[in-house]
């Protein structure tokens, strides 16, 4: 288990420090030296390189290795090839990428502009959901001070290398931080996520190879240039030698903290820090001396660990071995012993029932009617063949039996599954006590009129 | 609305989209290959000046964009973000409803303010002054229970702060 106050923060260096957002700041502490000797000294293969060899995968939330997806893009293209960078943070409870854009933007600009550089991208959109204004005006700001410092532009630092970065607003659907629902969006059309393949590194925006990266994900590119692929690879988790699939988890993650505990908030730690670390190191423990009942371990699409899994690592590898969907986004959202797991489950179904992009059918019905039997079992007339009525939705929509686009519907899926297998008794006691006449009932029963918050 | 103008004589709809307007869209263009890319960035240029984005606004939008009404109308209905009835309020704010937020009082925030304001979510106080809405997931979790207002986020919101910003609303 790595020791968690052993590493100096990296990517958090210079929040909370005055003025971290402005180019001066940065440059005095060491910015833009990375980009001044890639372009110098390495050409765009060399940085590939480097950051495959460093074992970086995608902090956006699926985890694949940076270096990789990369390769994929088509070798001497003749162009364009297109940058995306994904700015659309909106899984609940994550907002490092917020963090990073509002005090330290030219991190994000510095790891954008070498990852552009390494793929021979002459073009990058910023795709930033709506909800960020200041993000938006720092990151605007930082754009407008690399295009007059040269570190943009045509012939970057007098080399060979050009490119333009525009941001593109989005306009608040959790749907365009799937990769290619951001680049329909990007198009102006709806953002529907498309069937794949075609990989974007093959065909993605405006039909042309494109790479869609995470913030943090550029991010940690920049202190790979620095710092060394060895270096990233000193922290975190190797691979399992029992798995030969399994890539580790190296490098430094940002873990964002919220719910019920003393001090929530946005930490750097090592890969594999487990929850309860995180809670009680990092976050002060649980609110007013409570007990913990459960934790999300990677924003809402992950599913929840129960206060008996808290010692499950945070690394790629970890919630799964809990029965959960993945590391995520790494949020980790804390549950007291005061929260009903039917108002958990009610709030989440009522989440991706308002953010299914409607395109795949089991997804939009399934989230749908998942949300209406939650509000009938919470309004007290739930049946107990519910709990399996939700648990046939839970395990039949998404990527993972095949019947969806996108893994939207996976992290629908997960809480409801996680909830009802972990918290069975907690739902059957709640269901026979607020609907004791018909609990037991089978036949169909209407759907509560929907008055509620729409 | 200085910007909606009367009738013309002849039945043909009156041009909503003013010259900045039109002037700051084709700004765009050099930014991406297509013109289609720029429906998002002209939707949210229409809708900032007025404050939502009627259907005269989509056919002038669509001219400009070389595309049928239809396919920036469809672009623009699936996001729920633009109105098209009538112009929000002066301030338009989002109250946070999901998981980090609701721990932490989001819901009750919301109804308090709803009660408050005396509008339902997604409604306009008939003062023009206020547009309240729940949002999803507004990413300041580590501030929950959180409220965005046009570009200000209120952060660790208490019903007292809630009251305070709704006497305060100009």
């Amino acid at each position: 288990m790595p020791d968690v106050g052993a590493t100096e923060p990296v990517l958090l260096a210079l929040v909370g420090r005055p003025d971290s957002h402005t180019r001066a700041v940065y440059e005095q502490a060491g910015g833009y030296q990375a980009l001044r000797r890639a372009v110098g000294e390495l050409a765009p293969e060399n940085v590939r390189e480097l950051v495959k060899s460093s074992g970086l995968r995608g902090r956006g939330g699926a985890g694949f290795p940076t270096g990789l997806k990369w390769t994929f893009l088509p070798q001497d293209h003749p162009g364009p090839i297109y940058f995306c960078l994904n700015a659309d943070e909106s899984e609940p409870g994550t907002f490092n990428n917020r963090i990073l854009m509002e005090d330290d933007p030219h991190q994000v600009l510095e790891g954008l502009i070498l990852s552009c550089y390494a793929t021979r991208a002459t073009t990058a959109y910023i795709y930033m959901r709506y909800e960020y204004p200041l993000a938006w005006q720092r990151m605007q700001a930082a754009v407008d001070e690399c295009y007059a410092a040269g570190y943009l532009g045509r012939n970057v630092l007098g080399s060979q290398f050009s490119l333009d970065v525009y941001l593109h607003r989005g306009a608040a659907a959790y749907i365009c931080g799937e990769e290619t629902g951001l680049i329909e969006s990007l198009e102006g059309k709806r953002a529907w996520p498309r069937i794949k393949p075609p990989f974007p590194a093959v065909e993605g925006l405006f039909h042309k190879p494109t790479v869609v990266n995470n913030i943090e994900t550029v991010a940690c590119v920049k202190h790979i240039v620095d710092r060394g692929a060895d270096w990233f690879r000193s922290i975190g988790v190797p691979p399992d030698p029992n798995n030969p699939r399994d890539p580790g988890s190296f490098g430094p993650k940002l873990y964002c903290l919220s719910g019920h505990v003393e001090r929530p908030g946005c930490y750097e730690a090592p890969l594999g820090i487990t929850v309860r670390q995180l809670i009680d190191q990092f976050g002060g423990g649980i609110r007013g001396g409570r007990r913990a009942k459960a934790a999300i371990p990677g924003g809402i699409s992950m599913g929840l660990l129960t206060a008996d899994e808290l010692d499950c690592p945070l690394d790629f590898a970890g919630p799964g071995r809990y029965g959960c969907l993945g590391l995520g986004t790494a949020a980790v959202v804390v549950m007291d012993e005061t929260v009903s797991m039917i108002d958990f489950l009610e709030n989440s179904c009522q989440f991706f029932e308002h953010e299914s992009c409607g395109q795949c059918t089991p997804c939009r019905e399934g989230t749908s009617w998942a949300l209406k039997m939650m509000r009938r079992i919470k309004a007290g007339r739930g049946r107990l063949i519910d709990l399996d009525l939700l648990l046939e939705i839970a395990d039949s929509i998404g990527i993972m039996p095949g019947t969806t686009i996108c893994g939207l519907a996976d992290g629908a899926a997960w809480p409801i599954k996680n909830a009802i297998r972990k918290f069975r008794g907690e739902f059957e006691e709640y269901i026979r006590r607020t609907n004791p006449q018909g609990c037991h009932e089978t036949a169909p029963v209407p759907a509560l009129d929907l008055v509620a918050l729409h | 609305m200085s910007s909606v103008r009367e009738q013309p004589a002849g039945g043909a709809a009156a041009r909503v989209l003013s010259e900045a307007m039109i002037e700051e869209i084709r700004g765009y263009f050099p930014r991406y290959p297509t013109r289609q890319a720029v429906t998002l960035p002209a939707l949210h240029v229409v809708n900032r000046e007025l404050r939502h984005v009627p259907l005269q606004a989509v056919v002038e939008v669509a001219e400009l964009l070389e595309l049928a009404p239809a396919q920036v109308q469809d672009t623009l209905t699936f996001y729920g973000f633009f109105k098209q009835d009538a112009p929000h309020g002066r301030t338009r704010a989002w109250v946070c409803r999901s998981i980090s937020c609701a721990l932490l009082g989001g819901d009750d925030l919301l109804r308090h303010m709803c009660r408050r304001a005396g509008i339902q979510p997604g409604q306009t106080t008939p003062d023009g002054k206020l547009t309240l809405e729940f949002a999803e997931c507004l990413g300041a979790c580590e501030a929950a229970p959180c409220m965005l207002a046009g570009d200000t986020l209120h952060k660790n919101l208490t019903t007292h702060k809630a009251d305070q910003f709704l006497d305060g609303l100009p």
